[in-house]
């Protein structure tokens, strides 16, 4: 403290990164190895990752510290068959997912937790419905047994993915022993072109600094190309953190952030909401705060991105080839990518417009919100489906983004188009229900992961925007979406 | 959790960069809700030529000879040797219950992905970390040597080579005892509730709305998309 007024060239001693203030706020004690109990403000919760923390619990015989905490639904494994889903679970034919889904249900009753259940249109994928029903606010410490927990960090939040039995800590001490990561900053300056998106910035990142460049690291999204971007555009980009190896990804709190939060259900209102507000308004790095590492794009660089491999670092943009394994610097690297083409059914040098799609998925937490759903609207509109493209699915995010959507007149385009409007949850994107690929097929994804058999056995994934996955289901093949002919 | 001080076991390469926890674990055995019974599909995509799901019986599926965990020379092993970036994506714990079910204790590895890595030490399970140099090293002797082992003493934070040369690594404090000793995490921050309490009791006063907002009463029944139009209509 002593250092407090120490002014250095102009740079206060204390300047801070977002990530150190809201470390320094949730800390309740720092244990004398290095490790720290961080204070965890809200837990989602869903089907997959909760029962054995939950039975965890029942055999210790604890209860959930602070019930409020709390909120869950299910998501990973439910049916997106509108048909099925009006069934209920009842209408679940497989009997170990139908199991797994009401173990949710009933877990949530026993122990006092608020569920959005199945089909209440509050239901939707986790990192969906947290920040659009207010439960996640700016300045939360947030976690939940999924790894793309990250995409809550665009609140400016510290959002992370946790394992089971992290979700049993937490619940039964509302805690998580951490220790602090690294500071990094990706800052991306200047102005997108029309047609690059949030997700081929994000892609880009990935493939500049590879799948575990930010492994130790929080990463702070910042410069003036990531101010420009929606939240929604920001949750994208803060999602696949992880894909990058960073546990955590966040953006500094603006007025955006403000408005976005305003109004929603669960977020503060009258006096609270004045001095949530003061407080969200200081959630920014200081002028001169230190990083362990500064990753710099220019927003003027980036190219819609498709992923040609099976690891979301293996990216290119779209009027570029499949690359070659000797193109890369090293012997492991050369091996990775070999098996990679091989996997994928490609070779060297194929332009990447010339990869032929057999489906398209168009959801996931990665892109499965409204300006998501709105933007393949608009390539798809007056187009039809490629005969030779089998599916092409649209999962919206959440039961309210569906709705929004429908208010809006979107699904009509996609239906009159041959593509198929579907219910809110987690599909294709990890294919624990029935949407997968099938062994071979290559599918254009607004997911975040293209690992081997990831959408399916044998399937083969793309990474691309929603309007990129849109033109690749109209035209059969990837396509610059720049150049694209929209009907109005 | 089952305490690891010191092992000694037979060494399985996985010559591969960036296994993930699909590969580890896939999706289709996520839908069980134990956390024991995943050693039998650990790497199930590498291990069997057909693709498996939870109950297919062992003697009809296919198996992949050529896969290491497939051959003769690694049958018995415990300790896996890995490429950078191990455990990579998913924060699917059920990767690490099916390594720990198959029989692995120790992953030697010179770099993994951080939330599989906090797994591991929730199953006792030691995820060691050497320099690339030397897990190359590791992977030529394995590869030359059938009945190669290697013994590791968390205690020392030693990996000791059939020749006897010996390498260090590093391991923070509080994972290493928690190991050593088999600790059960969640008594262990229990010890620490009256801090957690008065933490707990600042923050409520101090940022309010943090508080008390969910909970099955305020969710309330399950709404639909009619009960938004005749509100908003409303």
């Amino acid at each position: 403290m002593q250092n407090k007024n120490l002014v250095i060239a102009g740079i206060p001693m204390t300047a801070q990164t977002l990530y150190d203030k809201l470390w320094q706020d949730h800390v309740v004690k720092e244990r004398s190895d290095g490790s720290a109990l961080i204070y965890i403000d809200r837990h989602l919760i869903h089907e997959v990752t909760s029962p054995q923390a939950f039975e965890g619990l029942r055999l210790a015989g604890r209860a959930p510290w602070r019930i409020d905490s709390n909120i869950a639904t299910p998501d990973h494994n439910v049916s997106t068959d509108p048909v099925e889903r009006q069934g209920g679970y009842a209408a679940v034919k497989d009997e170990t997912s139908r199991i797994q889904l009401q173990t949710l249900d009933d877990n949530c009753e026993e122990f006092g937790i608020a569920e959005f259940l199945l089909n209440d249109i509050r239901q939707g994928i986790v990192h969906v419905i947290g920040p659009e029903t207010g439960a996640v606010l700016p300045g939360m410490t947030v976690v939940c047994g999924d790894s793309h927990t990250s995409t809550h960090g665009a609140l400016g939040c510290i959002a992370q993915g946790i394992g089971t039995s992290e979700v049993e800590h937490v619940l039964a001490t509302q805690c998580l022993v951490s220790v602090k990561q690294k500071n990094m900053l990706v800052r991306v300056d200047g102005e997108l072109k029309t047609g690059v998106t949030a997700k081929d910035v994000v892609l880009a990142v990935i493939g500049k600094i590879g799948t575990a460049g930010g492994t130790g690291y929080a990463i702070e999204f910042g410069g003036s190309a990531i101010a420009s971007l929606s939240i929604e555009g920001r949750m994208t980009v803060c999602n696949m953190a992880i894909e990058a190896g960073a546990r955590i990804g966040m953006v500094a709190v603006d007025q955006k952030t403000i408005d976005y939060v305003a109004g929603r259900p669960f977020s503060p209102k009258g006096k609270d909401w004045e001095a949530a507000v003061a407080h969200w308004n200081t959630l920014h790095s200081d002028q001169g705060a230190i990083f362990d590492e500064i990753v710099e794009l220019d927003a003027a660089d980036i190219e819609p991105q498709v992923s040609w491999g099976t690891s979301p670092e293996m990216v290119a943009a779209v009027n570029a080839q499949v690359p070659s394994p000797e193109s890369f610097d090293n012997k492991v690297k050369q091996e990775g990518v070999a098996r990679a083409l091989e996997y994928m059914g490609l070779e060297a040098g194929t332009p990447i417009q010339n990869i032929k799609l057999d489906r398209v998925f168009i959801g996931s937490c990665t892109n499965s919100r409204i300006e998501d759903i709105r933007a393949a609207a608009q390539v798809v509109k007056g187009h039809k489906k490629a005969d030779s493209v089998k599916q092409a699915m649209i999962v919206p995010g959440s039961g309210q983004v569906k709705y929004q959507a429908e208010q809006e007149g979107l699904h009509q385009i996609f239906v009159e188009a041959g593509f198929e409007w579907r219910d809110p949850g987690c599909s294709m994107c990890l294919a624990m229900n029935a949407d997968k690929l099938g062994p071979g097929e290559h599918c254009a994804s607004t997911s975040n992961r293209n690992f081997e058999s990831r959408q399916g056995f044998g399937g083969r994934t793309h990474l691309v925007s929603p309007a990129m996955a849109a033109a690749a289901g109209i035209a059969g093949h990837f396509v610059d979406v720049r150049n694209w002919e929209f009907q109005s | 959790m089952r305490a690891l001080d010191q092992h000694k076991g037979l060494v399985m390469p996985l010559d591969r960069p960036n296994v993930d926890t699909d590969i580890i674990m896939p999706k289709q055995y996520l839908k069980s809700i134990k956390r024991t019974g995943f050693g039998i599909n650990l790497f199930d995509e590498l291990r069997y030529k057909d693709e498996g799901w939870p109950g297919k019986p062992i003697e009809e599926r296919e198996l992949n000879a050529d896969f290491v965990l497939n051959q003769d020379r690694y049958r018995g092993v415990s300790v896996l040797l890995a490429r950078q970036n191990f455990g990579c994506g998913s924060s699917r714990e059920h990767a690490p219950w099916a390594i720990e079910d198959f029989g692995f204790r120790v992953i030697i590895a010179p770099s993994f992905a951080d939330i599989f890595y906090n797994n591991c030490f929730k199953n006792g399970l030691l995820p060691l970390v050497l320099s690339e140099a030397q897990v190359d090293q590791l992977f030529r002797e394995v590869e030359a040597n059938p009945g190669y082992e290697l013994d590791v003493s968390l205690k020392d934070q030693t990996v000791t080579l059939p020749g006897g040369e010996t390498f260090e690594f590093e391991i923070d404090a509080f994972r290493k005892d928690c190991l050593i000793k088999g600790l059960d995490d969640i008594g262990l921050t229990l010890e620490s509730e009256p801090e957690i309490r008065s933490y707990e009791q600042r923050r409520r006063q101090q940022k309010p709305w943090l508080f008390g907002v969910i909970s099955p009463e305020q969710v309330g029944p399950e709404q639909t998309s009619r009960d938004m139009t005749d509100k908003e209509q409303a």
